[in-house]
């Protein structure tokens, strides 16, 4: 059994330790190559269901391999998604960046096929650190900020969730990476699922995410918006389904990433603040827990990587042709970027949820589950997000950069053209993905890991409500659209606690820190090395002329001695020597006699 | 291609906004005689065109508490965070 298991993240990692080495006209063949057969090792093992690749290390049992139809799914995305991500950035001649994605895309793949904690941390830290990497890649001042900002923020995380399955293990004595009984949930429950959203962006632990976003490399973001926040929707569908809270933390997330999404100036940033909102949906539905709501947060986490993958794919081209990523720096530009338009448009469109488009077929799916649930304000909520969502990334976005006010530099407007074939073919086959999957629904539907939930979204009613809502939705932008323009402006968020909670400790360390520690050292060289020296001086004293006095003095007077006992008795004349020993041994013959 | 005919469009602005509200009197005459048993409140039954305005109410929000709360402080200069 275990023969035919090939961990697929196993592929990865052994395909990036040899990527440096493969040079030459063979770097893109063997770059296509990998992935692909990662992909193909994920479908074999989709066939074969099963638990694979456990290990006894030390006391504990761990297990690579737990292959059911709930990682089958996100496997399949995964690995999907790490070929497109290739394609797209096949022309970057720096290989240390394909070699972090790829032990990203590892630690991915990893953390979807683990079945206990241990495996899971992991291959969750693996995935935090190959993924800075690809923040830090881009080699500028602030991207080696955030980068750093990044990987404070995750290895925080990481440590909460460690806290989290240590305390469960204590209390149980159970390893298994399974439903938590949120019911009557515990401190480690509270604590595993914690570290989990930390990773799925959830509020109030989200602000990492559109920082790191941003600043990343272009083909670094595209693989980030896929696989960190995905995982951790799998991860929290697989431990904490039901969980009444995420359903509130859901909604909120979903609004607040909308509305911040809205007031964005910067493109990746603005995406960013979209899978917040998106990721948003997908929380919901693990808190709803009902199996439409889990079928639905499995299919819009699927479609939603591989639209959010091509808007950060166009945003990547615009970026990489023109060197800009802000509206006002950007405008008018389909004249000389007109696929890239296509292809952003297509991604937001199917974000926003058009019939006939991913975003359509998924997002619906949670909705439904939360009326169905009788949970209306779930569902009016989130329908209200969906109309944001078309406002943000389907009118405004693709508005502001294609049409609208020209606000390119002419060097802007110069270098602005469709970007490379590869980076053409890879927004092709995502955008091709993303109407494949609202064209034929059983593609995706049949993968969902509920068999026994049927859903048709495209029915009268449904077709209707989601025209009607789109169609107003953009009446209402062309109305208002004057409220939505971009400035130069940053919005602030709760970052600002550890970007200004970091800045003021770095201020208390470098003044009232470095005051006290200058005094104290002044004080020490004026007072304490004084009376160190006096202190010394004295004892040199009392060593030379106390103790050295006595020592000395000891000795002086025994040589004195010694000296009149030679000068009396050992004058050098035998007779008188001879009587003095004789005495002295008739005393003692006396002294023994008598006593 | 996709450029002339984007400039086709643009040169004829007007008869493209008086299509789109044309496209919008359609789709609010259809929905009213969709089959509305899917429906899941009252409100979706009773009202005509209910998803379009809450279509258009939603966006409105969204556009009012972004500017709202945007201008209360939360959008800062752009060097905010620079030393």
């Amino acid at each position: 059994m275990t023969i035919s298991f090939i961990h697929p993240a196993l592929i990865m990692i052994v395909g990036a330790c040899l990527l440096p080495m493969v040079r030459g006209p063979f770097r893109k063949p063997y770059m296509f190559l990998v992935p692909l057969l990662t992909f193909i090792d994920v479908i074999y093992l989709s066939q074969h269901a099963g638990v694979y690749g456990v290990f006894q290390f030390m006391n504990w049992e761990l297990t690579f391999g737990r292959v059911d139809r709930l990682s089958m799914i996100f496997a399949f995305i995964m690995s999907l998604m790490a070929i497109i991500g290739t394609i797209y950035g096949m022309h970057v001649e720096d290989e240390w960046q394909h070699v972090a994605a790829w032990f990203y895309v590892a630690g991915s793949l990893g953390a979807i096929y683990a079945g206990d904690y241990i495996t899971l941390f992991l291959f969750w830290e693996m995935m935090a650190f190959a993924s800075t990497f690809l923040i830090w890649a881009r080699k500028d001042e602030e991207a080696l900020a955030a980068g750093y900002r990044y990987i404070l923020v995750h290895t925080f995380g990481g440590v909460v969730l460690l806290l989290g399955f240590v305390l469960r293990y204590q209390a149980t004595g159970n390893l298994d990476f399974d439903q938590l009984n949120v019911s009557s949930p515990e401190l480690y429950t509270w604590l595993i699922m914690a570290g989990l959203m930390l990773n799925a962006a959830v509020p109030p632990l989200h602000s990492w995410l559109p920082d790191a976003y941003s600043k990343a490399t272009a083909i670094g973001a595209v693989f980030m918006c896929a696989f960190t926040t995905k995982t951790a929707v799998y991860t929290l569908i697989r431990s904490c389904s039901g969980f009444e809270i995420l359903i509130y933390l859901g909604v909120i997330m979903a609004i607040y990433g909308i509305i911040y999404a809205v007031m964005e100036n910067d493109v990746r940033k603005l995406l960013g603040w979209e899978i917040i909102s998106q990721v948003g949906y997908m929380v919901a539905g693990v808190g709803i827990g009902t199996a439409l709501a889990i079928n639905g947060a499995c299919a819009h986490a699927f479609a939603h990587i591989l639209y959010k993958g091509l808007l950060f794919m166009a945003a990547g081209a615009i970026l990489t042709t023109t060197g800009r990523q802000k509206l006002t720096q950007l405008g008018g530009l389909y004249k000389k970027m007109p696929g890239t338009m296509i292809f952003m448009l297509i991604g937001g469109l199917a974000v926003s949820g058009l019939p006939l488009m991913s975003g359509f077929i998924s997002k619906s799916m949670i909705i439904s589950a939360a009326f169905e649930s009788h949970l209306l304000w779930v569902g009016f909520a989130l329908t209200l997000v969906s109309a944001g969502t078309f406002l943000a990334a389907g009118l405004r976005l693709p508005y502001l950069i294609f049409f609208g006010k020209n606000n390119c530099s002419e060097e802007t407007w110069e270098k602005a053209q469709d970007p490379s074939w590869n980076m053409q073919l890879a927004m092709t086959i995502g955008g091709f993905l993303c109407i494949f999957l609202g064209c034929y629904t059983p593609f995706l539907y049949n993968m969902l890991p509920h068999t026994d939930v049927v859903f048709h979204p495209y029915n009268a009613y449904h077709l209707s409500e989601t025209i009607q809502i789109m169609a107003f939705t953009a009446f209402g932008f062309f109305m208002l659209r004057k409220y939505v323009m971009p400035r130069d402006t940053t919005s602030l968020d709760l970052d600002w606690f550890y970007r200004m909670g970091g800045r003021a400790f770095l201020w208390t360390v470098k003044n009232p820190l470095q005051w006290f520690d200058n005094v104290v050292g002044r004080f020490y060289k004026t007072v304490g090395i004084n009376c160190l020296m006096i202190t010394s001086a004295f004892w040199s004293w009392f060593d030379w002329n106390g103790i050295d006095g006595v020592v000395d003095g000891t000795a002086r007077c025994i040589r004195a001695i010694g000296r009149r006992v030679t000068i009396v008795l050992q004058r050098g004349e035998i007779q008188q020597t001879i009587y003095y020993t004789v005495s002295f041994a008739a005393v003692l013959l006396v002294a023994y006699v008598w006593l | 291609m996709i450029i002339n005919l984007i400039d086709y469009l643009r040169d004829r602005l007007q008869y493209v906004i008086y299509s789109c509200y044309g496209a919008m009197a359609f789709i609010i005459i259809w929905s009213m005689t969709v089959d509305t048993s899917h429906a899941h409140t009252w409100a979706e039954k009773m009202i005509p065109g209910f998803w379009a305005l809450f279509g258009l109410g939603s966006c409105a929000i969204v556009i009012m508490v972004a500017r709202w709360y945007g201008r209360s402080g939360i959008q800062a200069r752009e060097d905010y965070y620079d030393n």
